[in-house]
Protein backbone atom coordinates (compact mmCIF):
# COMPACT_ATOMS: atom_id res chain seq x y z
CA UNK A 1 0.00 0.00 0.00
CA UNK A 2 1.52 3.68 -0.78
CA UNK A 3 2.02 5.81 1.59
CA UNK A 4 2.22 9.89 1.91
CA UNK A 5 5.57 10.17 2.96
CA UNK A 6 6.68 13.50 4.84
CA UNK A 7 10.22 14.86 6.26
CA UNK A 8 10.47 17.46 8.58
CA UNK A 9 13.30 19.25 10.63
CA UNK A 10 12.60 20.13 13.72
CA UNK A 11 14.87 23.37 14.79
CA UNK A 12 16.55 22.68 18.19
CA UNK A 13 17.16 26.59 18.89
CA UNK A 14 14.00 27.73 18.57
CA UNK A 15 11.63 26.61 21.55
CA UNK A 16 8.53 28.47 20.15
CA UNK A 17 8.65 27.09 16.52
CA UNK A 18 8.35 23.53 18.16
CA UNK A 19 4.62 22.23 17.02
CA UNK A 20 5.34 23.50 13.55
CA UNK A 21 5.52 20.00 11.81
CA UNK A 22 3.34 18.36 14.05
CA UNK A 23 0.90 21.53 13.14
CA UNK A 24 1.58 20.84 8.67
CA UNK A 25 0.50 16.99 9.52
CA UNK A 26 -3.00 17.98 11.23
CA UNK A 27 -3.50 19.90 8.04
CA UNK A 28 -2.43 17.46 6.04
CA UNK A 29 -4.65 14.94 7.04
CA UNK A 30 -7.62 17.07 7.39
CA UNK A 31 -7.49 17.67 3.95
CA UNK A 32 -7.15 14.38 2.89
CA UNK A 33 -10.31 13.96 5.29
CA UNK A 34 -8.97 11.40 7.90
CA UNK A 35 -11.72 11.68 10.94
CA UNK A 36 -11.05 14.13 13.99
CA UNK A 37 -10.12 11.22 16.39
CA UNK A 38 -6.67 10.10 14.39
CA UNK A 39 -6.12 13.89 13.67
CA UNK A 40 -6.70 14.46 17.11
CA UNK A 41 -4.17 11.48 18.42
CA UNK A 42 -1.54 11.96 15.42
CA UNK A 43 -1.52 15.64 16.56
CA UNK A 44 -0.83 14.73 20.35
CA UNK A 45 1.76 12.44 20.18
CA UNK A 46 3.49 14.26 17.21
CA UNK A 47 3.72 17.47 19.05
CA UNK A 48 4.72 15.91 22.37
CA UNK A 49 7.26 14.08 20.44
CA UNK A 50 8.50 17.57 18.94
CA UNK A 51 8.87 19.24 22.10
CA UNK A 52 11.11 16.49 23.21
CA UNK A 53 13.07 16.82 20.92
CA UNK A 54 13.69 20.59 21.26
CA UNK A 55 13.74 20.55 24.82
CA UNK A 56 16.21 17.30 25.27
CA UNK A 57 17.77 16.77 22.07
CA UNK A 58 18.70 19.97 20.54
CA UNK A 59 15.90 19.52 17.58
CA UNK A 60 15.75 16.66 15.65
CA UNK A 61 13.86 14.95 12.30
CA UNK A 62 10.03 13.45 12.04
CA UNK A 63 9.24 11.14 8.85
CA UNK A 64 5.55 10.48 8.25
CA UNK A 65 4.01 7.92 6.38
CA UNK A 66 -0.06 8.50 6.17
CA UNK A 67 -1.61 5.35 4.94
CA UNK A 68 -4.97 4.74 4.45
CA UNK A 69 -5.31 2.96 8.05
CA UNK A 70 -2.74 4.40 9.79
CA UNK A 71 -0.10 7.40 10.46
CA UNK A 72 3.42 5.79 11.41
CA UNK A 73 5.44 8.37 12.67
CA UNK A 74 9.17 8.25 13.03
CA UNK A 75 11.20 10.36 15.32
CA UNK A 76 14.99 10.52 15.19
CA UNK A 77 17.35 12.70 17.19
CA UNK A 78 21.25 13.05 18.09
CA UNK A 79 20.73 13.81 21.36
CA UNK A 80 21.82 11.99 24.73
CA UNK A 81 19.78 9.10 24.14
CA UNK A 82 17.21 8.22 27.59
CA UNK A 83 19.11 6.48 30.70
CA UNK A 84 16.07 4.66 31.84
CA UNK A 85 13.14 4.76 29.75
CA UNK A 86 10.66 2.77 31.98
CA UNK A 87 10.94 5.97 34.47
CA UNK A 88 10.56 8.29 31.68
CA UNK A 89 7.32 6.62 30.62
CA UNK A 90 6.12 7.43 34.50
CA UNK A 91 3.65 9.90 34.54
CA UNK A 92 5.24 12.83 36.52
CA UNK A 93 8.82 12.20 36.06
CA UNK A 94 10.70 15.03 34.04
CA UNK A 95 14.17 15.85 33.31
CA UNK A 96 13.32 19.54 31.88
CA UNK A 97 15.39 22.20 33.04
CA UNK A 98 13.44 25.53 34.80
CA UNK A 99 12.81 27.68 32.34
CA UNK A 100 11.15 24.79 29.97
CA UNK A 101 9.24 24.36 33.08
CA UNK A 102 8.16 27.99 32.96
CA UNK A 103 6.67 27.80 29.87
CA UNK A 104 4.58 25.33 30.99
CA UNK A 105 6.11 21.80 29.99
CA UNK A 106 8.16 19.74 31.83
CA UNK A 107 5.22 18.10 34.33
CA UNK A 108 6.29 14.26 33.12
CA UNK A 109 3.43 13.91 31.07
CA UNK A 110 4.87 13.89 27.22
CA UNK A 111 5.96 10.54 26.98
CA UNK A 112 2.90 8.90 28.85
CA UNK A 113 0.55 11.21 26.78
CA UNK A 114 2.68 9.77 23.12
CA UNK A 115 1.45 6.31 24.78
CA UNK A 116 -1.99 6.53 25.92
CA UNK A 117 -2.82 8.30 22.13
CA UNK A 118 -0.84 6.26 19.85
CA UNK A 119 -1.59 2.48 18.93
CA UNK A 120 1.90 1.58 19.12
CA UNK A 121 5.19 3.30 20.23
CA UNK A 122 8.65 1.75 20.53
CA UNK A 123 11.77 3.79 21.83
CA UNK A 124 15.32 3.12 20.54
CA UNK A 125 17.80 5.08 22.59
CA UNK A 126 21.78 5.01 22.78
CA UNK A 127 23.18 7.31 25.41
CA UNK A 128 25.50 9.55 23.48
CA UNK A 129 24.03 8.38 20.28
CA UNK A 130 20.45 9.34 20.11
CA UNK A 131 17.01 8.54 20.20
CA UNK A 132 14.57 6.97 17.78
CA UNK A 133 10.76 7.15 18.27
CA UNK A 134 8.41 4.74 16.43
CA UNK A 135 4.77 5.71 16.74
CA UNK A 136 1.73 4.03 15.00
CA UNK A 137 -1.76 5.69 14.77
CA UNK A 138 -4.90 3.69 13.79
CA UNK A 139 -7.69 4.51 11.77
CA UNK A 140 -10.38 2.92 14.18
CA UNK A 141 -13.73 2.29 12.52
CA UNK B 1 -22.71 30.72 21.24
CA UNK B 2 -19.70 32.17 19.59
CA UNK B 3 -16.09 33.12 21.34
CA UNK B 4 -17.02 36.52 20.02
CA UNK B 5 -20.60 36.33 21.96
CA UNK B 6 -18.84 35.14 25.07
CA UNK B 7 -15.82 37.96 24.89
CA UNK B 8 -19.08 40.45 24.78
CA UNK B 9 -21.17 38.60 27.57
CA UNK B 10 -18.19 38.43 30.04
CA UNK B 11 -16.84 41.65 29.01
CA UNK B 12 -13.29 40.15 27.85
CA UNK B 13 -10.83 42.28 25.93
CA UNK B 14 -10.03 40.64 22.62
CA UNK B 15 -6.31 41.06 21.77
CA UNK B 16 -5.38 38.75 18.73
CA UNK B 17 -6.52 36.05 16.15
CA UNK B 18 -9.72 38.07 15.13
CA UNK B 19 -10.47 35.85 12.35
CA UNK B 20 -11.45 33.10 14.94
CA UNK B 21 -13.93 34.46 16.85
CA UNK B 22 -16.85 32.87 15.31
CA UNK B 23 -15.59 29.39 16.78
CA UNK B 24 -18.05 27.53 18.61
CA UNK B 25 -18.09 27.75 22.17
CA UNK B 26 -19.57 24.41 23.64
CA UNK B 27 -17.06 23.57 26.76
CA UNK B 28 -13.92 25.45 28.83
CA UNK B 29 -10.96 23.59 30.38
CA UNK B 30 -8.63 25.27 32.73
CA UNK B 31 -4.72 24.66 32.71
CA UNK B 32 -1.11 25.96 32.95
CA UNK B 33 0.73 22.68 32.33
CA UNK B 34 0.63 22.68 28.43
CA UNK B 35 0.85 18.65 28.00
CA UNK B 36 -1.83 18.57 31.09
CA UNK B 37 -4.26 20.61 28.35
CA UNK B 38 -3.03 19.07 25.14
CA UNK B 39 -4.08 15.44 26.35
CA UNK B 40 -7.54 16.81 28.06
CA UNK B 41 -8.75 19.82 26.84
CA UNK B 42 -11.47 19.46 24.09
CA UNK B 43 -12.19 20.80 20.78
CA UNK B 44 -14.29 23.94 21.35
CA UNK B 45 -13.58 24.34 24.63
CA UNK B 46 -12.84 27.56 25.61
CA UNK B 47 -9.38 27.42 27.66
CA UNK B 48 -8.63 29.55 30.10
CA UNK B 49 -4.93 30.07 31.39
CA UNK B 50 -2.24 32.41 32.45
CA UNK B 51 0.45 30.67 29.52
CA UNK B 52 0.15 33.86 26.88
CA UNK B 53 3.34 32.13 24.92
CA UNK B 54 3.51 30.60 21.56
CA UNK B 55 3.90 27.54 22.81
CA UNK B 56 0.32 28.02 24.26
CA UNK B 57 -1.30 29.11 20.91
CA UNK B 58 0.59 26.15 19.11
CA UNK B 59 -1.48 23.91 21.83
CA UNK B 60 -4.79 25.56 21.07
CA UNK B 61 -4.09 25.27 17.01
CA UNK B 62 -3.48 21.42 17.81
CA UNK B 63 -6.71 21.03 20.00
CA UNK B 64 -9.32 23.40 18.38
CA UNK B 65 -9.69 24.98 21.28
CA UNK B 66 -12.52 27.49 20.55
CA UNK B 67 -10.51 30.47 22.11
CA UNK B 68 -8.02 31.34 24.82
CA UNK B 69 -8.91 33.34 27.90
CA UNK B 70 -5.69 34.80 29.94
CA UNK B 71 -7.13 35.48 33.51
CA UNK B 72 -5.98 37.69 36.01
CA UNK B 73 -4.94 40.35 33.10
CA UNK B 74 -2.04 37.48 32.40
CA UNK B 75 0.95 39.04 29.86
CA UNK B 76 0.58 37.78 26.34
CA UNK B 77 4.04 37.63 24.32
CA UNK B 78 4.39 39.61 21.09
CA UNK B 79 5.29 36.44 19.51
CA UNK B 80 1.98 34.74 20.56
CA UNK B 81 0.29 37.32 19.21
CA UNK B 82 1.37 37.32 16.36
CA UNK B 83 1.34 33.36 15.75
CA UNK B 84 -2.51 33.72 16.86
CA UNK B 85 -3.21 36.21 14.56
CA UNK B 86 -1.80 34.16 11.73
CA UNK B 87 -3.50 31.00 12.64
CA UNK B 88 -6.80 32.50 14.01
CA UNK B 89 -6.93 31.55 17.18
CA UNK B 90 -8.98 34.27 19.23
CA UNK B 91 -7.11 35.43 22.45
CA UNK B 92 -8.80 37.29 24.84
CA UNK B 93 -8.09 38.89 28.23
CA UNK B 94 -9.82 39.14 31.76
CA UNK B 95 -9.12 40.52 35.23
CA UNK B 96 -11.36 37.94 36.60
CA UNK B 97 -9.56 34.61 38.60
CA UNK B 98 -9.93 31.28 35.92
CA UNK B 99 -12.62 30.08 38.82
CA UNK B 100 -14.53 33.22 38.69
CA UNK B 101 -14.53 33.12 34.54
CA UNK B 102 -15.12 29.14 34.82
CA UNK B 103 -18.30 30.15 36.97
CA UNK B 104 -19.75 32.74 34.54
CA UNK B 105 -18.99 30.35 31.61
CA UNK B 106 -20.17 27.69 32.96
CA UNK B 107 -23.90 29.76 33.35
CA UNK B 108 -23.97 30.97 29.92
CA UNK B 109 -23.72 27.36 28.74
CA UNK B 110 -25.76 26.34 30.15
Amino acid sequence: MNALKKHYIVPGDDFTRAGEASGKVKGTLKQLGYNSDVIRRVAIAMYEGEINMVIHAGGGEADVSIYPDRVEIILSDHGPGIPNVELAMQEGYSTAPDDVRSLGFGAGMGLPNIKKYTDEMRIDTKIGVGTQMYMTIRVHP
Amino acid sequence: MTAAALCEMLNLIPLAGMEGKNKEVTGGYIGDLLSWVMGRCKEGDAWITVMGNRNAVAVALLRDVSCIILCEDAELDADARTKADEEGIFIVRSSLPAYELAIRLSALLK
